[in-house]
């Protein structure tokens, strides 16, 4: 039944409108699970989360419970958090350091840091003449089938085939080299915290909502005036308030009409890049001397180049959020057709000043926590979406603002039209990568 | 260490959460000292509030961009039924200066009903209180929740 519907896959999605079932239905969400999450490069985590030998850190890949870890030779391996003998899982923490091996809590199979079994308790008496022992590969924790590294971040690939990760991110690539050439080392490294939060949604709708240019002013009007009255008070007392009011207040200050400025940049595979940036370059000491650090190491004009990169956000479909120039990135782990797990971590830029580390934590604190200014209103509006959409008050969903104006570019490439940012591109090219993705049931 | 000190530590921490649960957010904020911080640390190994990533570290500026919008007529996540009910108990002053200033531990028991659905917040308050000639003004409240390290099922939108 579902095959025969999944054979129809293309009649979900229009180039201006999604079937509501695309949000609701858990069959689509199985199947979404099996050719795309579990078959494209999904994002781990950070080499710097896992520094020493035997750190690991437990990570969701679609439906799979994975292991990220540092082995003895340095390298860092994504495993199935399963034990190949009875099936237990092997670590039952979200993270921590494994030692020397992992040690099955069940009946004690140790395993090396790349997966490979390395003791059976009573492995001759037991196993002498059976087709299980150590030169069995089914008797060592199954390895993701590719596992490769951008900049420090790394991604894995639950299948054999498919693009490198470099072919796979594209131009999207941008996301991670504007967050490490904004450090004067040339890296990042993950401040030692993830916020997780829960959202009762389906994944998309949270995808679809990070370049969406037409919400912040309504959404976050409470929050923006809010700032804006607070930042008025502050600087009338001492002269000037704290950047970081300055990122709230902009949410009110940049009133509806002014979003259409922005631009939204789409490629294949889903991803997609919103310019715009959030007055993050003023002239203020701190900014003067974290200059004066970035010329030292890179030169004058390789500065200028590095930071008049026009970024506010970059979307790689289809799980991870990231605002490069404020260091922060949201990983997004669907755990059922309606429910949706958010990791949100911050990277300090290596080599730069403490003020400008603390300026973007600011911004982790207030817009990022589970105690968020932002996104309470967020969560509030992907719940009743998907109320909505899970209601049989209608069957579609509507991406057709700006739509036939979009600007297609060679290689794929969509630009919005001039001063059309609050376009619904990003939601229609999302969709049309989702059709091809599930249209692909390899 | 007195039995006034006790009980006034106690009288403060009563007050100060039914100021919470009733809602009165600016008379809340006023309990602060001008350079007061509530502070709920993303890690209970974290010792300062200053520098790191944290759940809340407000000053009063802070707490008061966080009441405007509670009380804007579009903080949609707001327009839902919404409440809470604080216990606060297992006061301990542990510290209490000639000056009259306190440092005080006790824990507490949250309950909110939002909408139609409840959650629980618990763990323990430790107030660095001082002592004004208008009673006593929070210098610190360090607010370690035994619940802060799970994932939170939607968000906190006020302070716990």
């Amino acid at each position: 039944m579902l095959q025969e519907r999944i054979a129809d896959i293309a009649k979900f999605v229009e180039p201006d409108r999604v079937r509501k079932e695309v949000y609701t239905d858990p069959q689509i969400f199985d199947l979404e699970m099996a050719r795309i999450h579990e078959k494209y490069w999904i994002y781990c985590g950070h080499e710097s989360q896992v520094p020493k030998a035997g750190d690991y850190y437990t990570v969701q890949i679609g439906r799979q419970p994975m292991l990220l870890v540092r082995g003895e030779d340095g390298k860092v391996n994504v495993l199935y958090n399963r034990c190949p003998h009875r099936g237990n899982m092997i670590c039952g923490d979200r993270h921590g350091n494994t030692g020397e091996f992992f040690r099955c809590s069940y009946h004690a199979w140790t395993f090396q840091h790349d997966g490979k079994v390395r003791s059976i308790p009573m492995m001759e008496s037991g196993y002498a003449g059976t087709r299980f022992g150590k030169d069995n590969p089914d008797c060592s924790m199954k390895r993701a089938a590719r596992v490769e590294s951008y900049r420090g971040f790394v991604f894995a690939s639950l299948a054999a085939d498919g693009p490198t990760l470099k072919e796979f991110l594209g131009e999207s690539k941008i996301a991670f080299d504007d967050m490490c050439d904004r450090a004067p080392a040339g890296e990042v490294e993950v401040v030692p915290n993830c916020f997780r939060v829960i959202q009762h949604s389906n994944w998309k709708i949270f995808l679809e909502n990070q370049l969406d240019a037409l919400h912040p002013s309504v959404v976050h009007q409470s929050t923006g005036r809010a700032a804006h009255e607070v930042e008025k008070d502050i600087a009338k007392k001492t002269g000037k308030a704290p950047l970081s009011y300055h990122m709230l207040s902009a949410f009110a200050t940049v009133t509806i009409d002014k979003w259409d400025n922005f631009q939204t940049l789409n490629y294949p595979y889903g991803h997609c890049i919103l310019t715009g940036y959030m007055g993050l370059r003023p002239k203020d000491p701190d900014t003067l001397a974290y200059e004066k650090v970035m010329h030292k190491a890179y030169g004058k004009q390789r500065t200028e180049e590095i930071l008049g990169v026009n970024i506010h956000h970059v979307l790689i479909y289809p799980g991870l959020s990231v605002q490069s120039p404020l260091q922060q990135l949201r990983a997004v782990r669907p755990l059922g057709v309606d429910k949706t797990l958010t990791e949100i971590w911050h990277f300090r830029l290596k080599g730069a000043p403490e003020p400008i580390y603390r300026r973007s934590l600011a911004y982790y604190n207030l817009v990022n926590s589970p105690a968020t200014l932002i996104n309470a209103d967020d969560l509030e509006n992907f719940w009743k979406c998907h109320q909505g959409l899970a209601s049989d008050g209608g069957d579609w969903v509507s991406f057709g603002r700006f739509h036939g104006r979009d600007i297609e570019k060679p290689g794929g490439m969509v630009e919005t039209g001039p001063n059309m940012g609050t376009s619904e591109a990003p939601m229609r090219n999302q969709m049309k990568a989702w059709a091809q993705y599930m249209g692909n049931g390899r | 260490m007195s039995a006034k000190h006790q009980h006034d530590a106690e009288q403060f921490l009563y007050r100060q959460a039914d100021l919470l649960d009733s809602k009165k957010w600016q008379d809340w904020i006023d309990l602060f000292t001008p350079d007061g911080v509530y502070w709920m640390p993303a890690d209970p190994a974290h010792k300062h509030w200053d520098g790191m990533p944290a759940i809340f570290a407000e000053d009063k500026n802070l707490m008061t961009v966080r009441m405007k919008r509670v009380l804007h007529p579009d903080a949609w996540s707001q327009r839902p039924l919404w409440g809470t009910n604080h216990v606060v108990s297992n006061v301990v002053v542990d510290k209490a200066a000639k000056n009259g200033d306190l440092v005080v531990r006790s824990r507490f028991h949250m309950l909110e009903l939002r909408r139609d659905d409840v959650r629980h917040f618990a763990g323990q308050y430790t107030h660095h209180l001082k002592k004004t000639k208008a009673g006593y003004r929070v210098k610190l409240q360090r607010v370690d929740m035994t619940n802060a390290q799970a994932a939170y099922d939607y968000v906190l939108q006020v302070w716990v």
